[in-house]
C-alpha cells in the first residue's frame, strides 16, 4: 500500500482468502483409487473412500511430496513433525461426516508470495497450507432444487478423497485486482510446480473474507491492527472458482458493504454465496452459529515426519524469478516476458526457439502469433502439446527466410491450427516457398518495362506510382516476393 | 446353541483349505471384523443388513493359514459393554457359568471357545473387551501391543485404544493364532514390525519361568473382590513354585486411567459412529423434516441406550470450551500411564493382576447400572492407554465361578507374557 491522505469516513477494504486447490497425483489421498474424472458416478470407489466401517486411510506419498513443493515455493517452514485431525461434522456428501485435515500442526506454516499490481511488488503472507480430503458431490433432484427442498438427493464418492491443499493467507489484500493478481501468479506456480491443472473442473474453490475498516484505524504504512480487524464485521464469499470470478464478487461485495455502511446500516456477519451468472453475492443463512468442528487427532495416521524433504525435492524455476531472467537474459520487455513465463510449457518452448533462432522472432512467434491464434480458437497450449515441434519449423522457415512471416502466420501457422497440417506441407501445397531473389529481379525488369506511364509519372514525383509498379510484381511473383524488399529493387533498378 | 453365541452362522474357508498353519481348525470371529459377503453387525440395528464387500485384514489371514470361519460372534454394540448384553440380539449366556453374563464386549468369541463351538476365536480388546471375556468363561485371550495387528476391516470404537486378539483353549492355542494374524500390513498405517518378527509366539509358550520376575501394581487389587484376590495369590504361589519370583510395584497414575479411558474412548466413538447416519446403514429416509431431521431419526431407531450415552459424553467432551478439561486432560493422563507401566516394567519382566476385579456378573445384573461397569474396567482399561500387550489366562474359581489372571508385558512384549501365562495352562 503506498501512503495517502486519509480522510474523515474513508474506508479501507480489507481481504483474506482461503484457497483450495486439488493436487494433480494419479491416486487419491488415502486410497488406490484414480483421481481421474469419470462420467460413471461412484466409479472410482473404495471401502476407504466411500468411508465404510473398518476402513482406514493411508497416506499418498505423492499427495505430500506436492504438499512440500508448494511448502518450498512459498518459502513456507515445514514443521519437524505434522499431523493430522479429524473435522467433524454432518453432511451428506461426507462419507465418514468427518474430514481428515491438518490443524494445529499443518505441513506448510508462515510462507509468502509476491505479486505485482500495477507495476508495484508486494508481498501476500500465507498463513498455512494443509492437506485433506475432498467430500464427494452431491445432485439435487426435482422440487426446489436445493439441499432443504429437493425432492431427493443422489449422491457421488468420485471426488470423495481427491487430495486438496487449503492455502490460508493473511488479511493482506487492500482490493479484489489484488486478489485477482495473488490467484492468478499462485496458479501459475502450482502448475510450474506440476501438482495443479487449472483446466480441471473444480480444480481451484476460493472463500474469501472481506470488511471494510475506516482507514483511521490503519497505520501509515496500510498495516491494519488485530483489533480493529476483529472489531469489523465481515463477510465470507463462498463458491468463487476463478481468479476472474474472485475479482468479480469481491468488487460486487465492496460495493455492497460500502452502500450499506454510507446509508448507515450494520453489516451483518455471515456467509454469502457468490452467484455467478447473477453476478451478486446472497445470503447463505443469517445469523449463523460459529460451528463447532470438535477437533482431535487422527489416530489412524502416525504423525509425519518430512522436514528432511524440502531439502530433497528439488522444483524448478519458478514464474517470477524466470519472468526477470527472460527480461534480462532475452532482452524483453515486461510484458513479453509475462507472457512468456504464463505457464512452465510456454515459457519451455519460448527457451527452446530463443536458443535456436533470434529472441526477438521467437518471441515474436511465440507470444503474440502463437498464443494469439491459439487465444483465438479458445485453446491452450496445453492443447498442442504434441505439435509443438511443427511449431518449431515454422518458425525455422520465417528464420531462414523460407518463407514471409506474413504467409507463415497467416496461411501456414491457421491451417496448422485448423486442419492439423505440418508446416512444409501447407507450404508446399499453396506454394508459399520465398520467390528466389533472381525471379524478383526479373520481374522487377518486366514490370518496368511494361509500364512506362507508371515509370514516367514516378519520375514525375508522383508518389503513388511506386506502389502501382510494386503490385506488379507481386502479381508476377504470386505473391511470394517480400514488398519491402521489391520496393527497394525497383527503385534501385529505376535510379 | 442355547447360549446365543453367534449372530450369524457362517462356514468360510480359503482356497487351500487343507494347507497353512490353521488347517483343519474352525475359528469364530467376532461380528465387528469385515468378512466379505457375511453381514457384520456389530451387535447393532444399525448395521443389522450390513454385509461388507471385503475382507479385514486378518479375516484374509485366517482364510489363507488354512482355517474355517464358522460365524460372526454376539458381542456390545459397537463393542461398549463389558457384558454383551448391550447387543441389538439379545445377551449370552456364559458356558462356563450358565446364567451369567460371558463378559464383553467379544463376549460371544469367548463364549464360543468356552463352549466348543469354535476351536478358536477372535474378538477385539478396546478396554478389556478380549481379556473380559476370557476371564469370565475360563478361556485365554491375547490383547496385542497396539500396531502388531492390522485393525484394517476392525469396525471402529476407539481407534487409537483397540487391538483384534485371540481367544484360545490353551495359551499356546491362542498363540498360534496370534501368530497367523500379527504382523505390518499396507492397508493400516499404524501397524509396525515387531523387533523378534522371526519368533514364533506359539514356540513361547514353554511354561518356563524359571526366574521370571512379576511385578504386582497394588492399585490393581484395592478394592477387588476378596474370592477374585485370593484366587490370585494361589496362581501368583503356582507361578513362583515353578522359579519365578514376584514384587510389588505401584502405578499411582492408574486411579485416573478409567475417567481417561471413557474420556478417550467416548470421544473417539462420537466421530467414529457418525457415518451412520441412515444414508447408507440403518433406516434411509422416510422421515418428515430437512436431512438433518433425517440423520438424527435414524440415528435414534438404529443406536441402542449405551452406544448414544458414550456419543453424546464423547461429543460433550470434544466440544469448545470443554475440550481441554475433558479430552485433553484425558490425553495426559494417558501420557502419565504410559509412564507409570515403564517405570513398573524397568523392574520386572512383567505385571500381574486380577483380569477382573469381580467374577462375572448375574444376567442383567449390571445393564441399569453403568458405574458399576465401566468401574469393572479398572485393571484392564490402563494396559490400553499404554498400548500394551497383555493375556488373560484361566487362574481358578471362586464360589464355582472362573477368575482370570492378567499378565501384562512391555511394548511388543508378547513373548514374555505368552511364556508367563503359558505356566499356569
Amino acid at each position: 500500500m503506498t501512503a495517502q491522505t486519509v480522510q474523515q469516513g474513508d474506508l479501507v477494504t480489507v481481504i483474506g482468502l482461503e484457497v483450495h486447490v486439488q493436487l494433480e497425483t494419479n491416486t487419491k489421498i488415502f486410497c488406490g483409487c484414480p483421481t481421474e474424472p469419470t462420467e460413471e458416478p461412484n466409479e472410482n470407489v473404495c471401502p476407504v473412500c466411500l468411508g465404510l466401517p473398518g476402513a482406514l486411510p493411508v497416506l499418498n506419498e505423492a499427495a505430500v511430496e506436492s504438499a512440500v513443493k508448494i511448502g518450498k515455493a512459498i518459502d513456507a517452514d515445514i514443521p519437524e513433525e505434522t499431523r493430522f485431525h479429524r473435522k467433524n461434522y454432518y453432511y451428506p456428501d461426507l462419507p465418514k461426516n468427518f474430514q481428515i485435515t491438518q490443524y494445529d500442526e499443518p505441513i506448510c506454516q508462515h510462507g509468502e508470495l509476491e505479486i505485482s499490481v500495477e507495476g508495484q511488488r508486494r508481498s501476500v503472507t500465507i498463513e498455512r497450507a494443509h492437506l485433506e480430503e475432498d467430500p464427494g458431490s452431491l445432485q439435487h433432484v426435482g422440487g426446489g432444487g436445493g439441499i432443504d427442498s429437493a425432492e431427493y438427493t443422489l449422491v457421488n464418492y468420485n471426488r470423495a478423497g481427491v487430495p486438496l491443499m487449503e492455502i490460508v493467507t493473511a488479511p493482506d489484500f487492500r482490493s479484489p485486482a489484488e486478489v485477482r493478481a495473488f490467484l492468478a501468479e499462485l496458479e501459475e506456480v502450482l502448475e510450474y510446480l506440476g501438482v495443479f491443472d487449472a483446466g480441471r473442473d473444480g480444480s481451484l474453490r476460493v472463500d474469501a473474507n472481506l470488511s471494510m475498516i475506516s482507514a483511521e484505524e490503519a497505520d501509515e504504512d496500510g498495516t491494519i491492527g488485530l483489533e480493529a480487524l476483529e472489531a469489523a464485521n465481515r463477510t465470507e464469499v463462498k463458491n468463487i472458482s476463478s481468479h476472474k470470478g474472485a475479482e468479480k464478487a469481491l468488487v460486487y461485495e465492496e460495493t455492497r458493504q460500502k452502500n450499506a455502511i454510507q446509508r448507515g446500516r450494520a453489516i451483518e456477519q455471515e456467509t454469502r454465496h457468490w452467484d455467478e451468472s447473477r453476478g451478486i453475492t446472497v445470503s447463505m443463512r443469517s445469523k449463523e452459529e460459529e460451528k463447532d468442528y470438535r477437533y482431535f487427532e487422527e489416530a489412524d495416521l502416525p504423525p509425519l515426519r518430512v522436514a528432511g524433504w524440502k531439502a530433497e525435492i528439488a522444483i524448478p524455476e519458478l514464474p517470477s524469478a524466470r519472468r526477470e531472467r527472460f527480461q534480462a537474459e532475452y532482452d524483453l520487455s515486461d510484458e513479453a516476458a509475462s507472457k512468456l513465463t504464463s505457464t512452465k510449457q510456454v515459457a519451455d518452448f519460448y527457451e527452446d526457439v530463443a536458443l535456436e533462432y533470434d529472441p526477438d522472432l521467437a518471441a515474436t512467434w511465440v507470444a503474440d502469433e502463437l498464443l494469439g491464434e491459439l487465444n483465438y480458437r479458445d485453446m491452450e497450449i496445453t492443447d498442442v502439446e504434441g505439435r509443438l515441434e511443427d511449431v518449431h519449423r515454422l518458425v525455422e522457415l520465417v528464420a531462414e527466410d523460407e518463407i514471409t512471416a506474413k504467409n507463415a502466420k497467416e496461411v501456414v501457422l491457421r491451417e496448422m491450427l485448423d486442419d492439423g497440417s505440418d508446416p512444409d506441407a501447407v507450404v508446399e501445397a499453396a506454394g508459399l516457398g520465398k520467390t528466389g531473389e533472381d525471379e524478383v529481379q526479373q520481374a522487377v525488369v518486366e514490370a518496368i518495362e511494361e509500364n512506362p506511364d507508371a515509370v514516367a509519372d514516378h519520375e514525375a514525383g508522383e508518389g503513388g506510382a511506386i506502389n502501382f509498379l510494386v503490385g506488379q510484381v507481386m502479381q508476377k511473383t504470386g505473391g511470394s516476393a517480400d514488398p519491402g524488399d521489391v520496393n527497394q529493387l525497383l527503385r534501385a533498378e529505376l535510379e | 446353541m442355547s447360549e446365543n453365541i453367534f449372530i450369524t452362522d457362517a462356514e468360510l474357508a480359503g482356497d487351500d483349505a487343507d494347507e497353512g498353519p490353521l488347517a483343519g481348525r474352525t475359528v469364530a470371529v467376532k461380528d465387528n471384523i469385515s468378512t466379505e459377503g457375511v453381514r457384520t453387525t456389530c451387535g447393532s440395528r444399525m448395521l443389522e443388513e450390513y454385509v461388507p464387500p471385503y475382507d479385514a485384514t486378518v479375516v484374509s489371514r485366517l482364510k489363507d493359514a488354512g482355517a474355517t470361519i464358522v460365524g460372526k460372534t454376539n458381542m456390545d454394540e459397537f463393542g461398549m459393554g463389558t457384558t454383551t448384553e448391550t447387543s441389538y440380539f439379545g445377551s449370552t449366556d456364559n458356558p462356563a457359568a450358565p446364567g451369567h453374563v460371558p463378559g464383553g464386549s467379544s463376549g460371544g468369541s469367548a463364549a464360543a471357545v468356552a463352549a466348543g463351538e469354535a476351536d478358536l476365536a477372535l474378538g477385539s480388546d478396546t478396554g478389556g473387551s478380549i481379556r473380559c471375556p476370557a476371564a469370565f468363561c475360563g478361556v485365554v485371550g491375547i490383547k496385542p501391543t497396539y500396531g502388531l495387528v492390522s485393525r484394517y476391516g476392525l469396525v471402529a470404537y476407539a481407534n487409537s485404544l483397540e487391538q483384534i486378539g485371540p481367544f484360545g483353549s490353551t495359551v499356546e492355542e491362542a498363540a498360534e493364532l496370534l501368530d497367523v494374524i500379527a504382523g505390518p500390513d499396507e492397508r493400516d498405517a499404524t501397524t509396525r514390525q515387531a523387533p523378534d518378527s522371526n519368533a514364533s509366539y506359539a514356540a513361547a509358550a514353554d511354561g518356563d519361568v524359571d526366574g521370571l520376575s512379576i511385578g504386582v501394581p497394588t492399585e490393581l487389587l484395592e478394592g477387588a473382590d476378596e474370592g477374585v484376590v485370593d484366587t490370585f495369590w494361589d496362581a501368583l504361589a503356582d507361578l513362583e513354585e515353578q522359579g519365578a519370583e514376584y514384587h510389588e510395584v505401584s502405578l499411582p497414575s492408574v486411579e485416573h486411567a478409567v475417567e481417561a479411558y471413557y474420556v478417550i474412548a467416548m470421544s473417539e466413538a462420537s466421530s467414529n459412529l457418525a457415518r451412520f447416519d441412515g444414508v447408507r446403514y440403518g433406516n434411509s429416509g422416510g422421515y418428515e423434516g430437512n436431512w438433518n431431521d433425517a440423520f438424527g431419526r435414524a440415528r435414534e431407531e438404529g443406536f441402542g441406550d449405551e452406544v448414544k450415552r458414550r456419543i453424546l459424553l464423547g461429543t460433550y467432551a470434544l466440544s469448545a470450551g470443554y475440550h481441554d478439561k475433558y479430552y485433553k486432560k484425558a490425553q495426559d493422563a494417558r501420557a502419565w500411564v504410559k509412564q507409570d507401566f515403564d517405570q513398573a516394567l524397568s523392574s520386572a519382566d512383567v505385571l500381574a493382576s486380577p483380569t477382573m476385579p469381580v467374577p462375572p456378573f448375574e444376567l442383567g445384573e449390571s445393564l441399569d447400572d453403568p458405574m458399576q461397569m465401566y468401574l469393572a474396567d479398572a485393571n484392564t482399561v490402563p494396559v490400553n492407554l499404554a498400548d500394551l500387550p497383555a493375556v488373560s489366562v484361566p487362574a481358578g474359581e471362586t464360589d464355582g465361578l472362573p477368575v482370570g489372571l492378567q499378565l501384562i508385558g512391555p511394548a511388543f512384549g508378547e513373548q514374555q507374557v505368552i511364556r508367563a501365562a503359558s505356566a499356569l495352562d
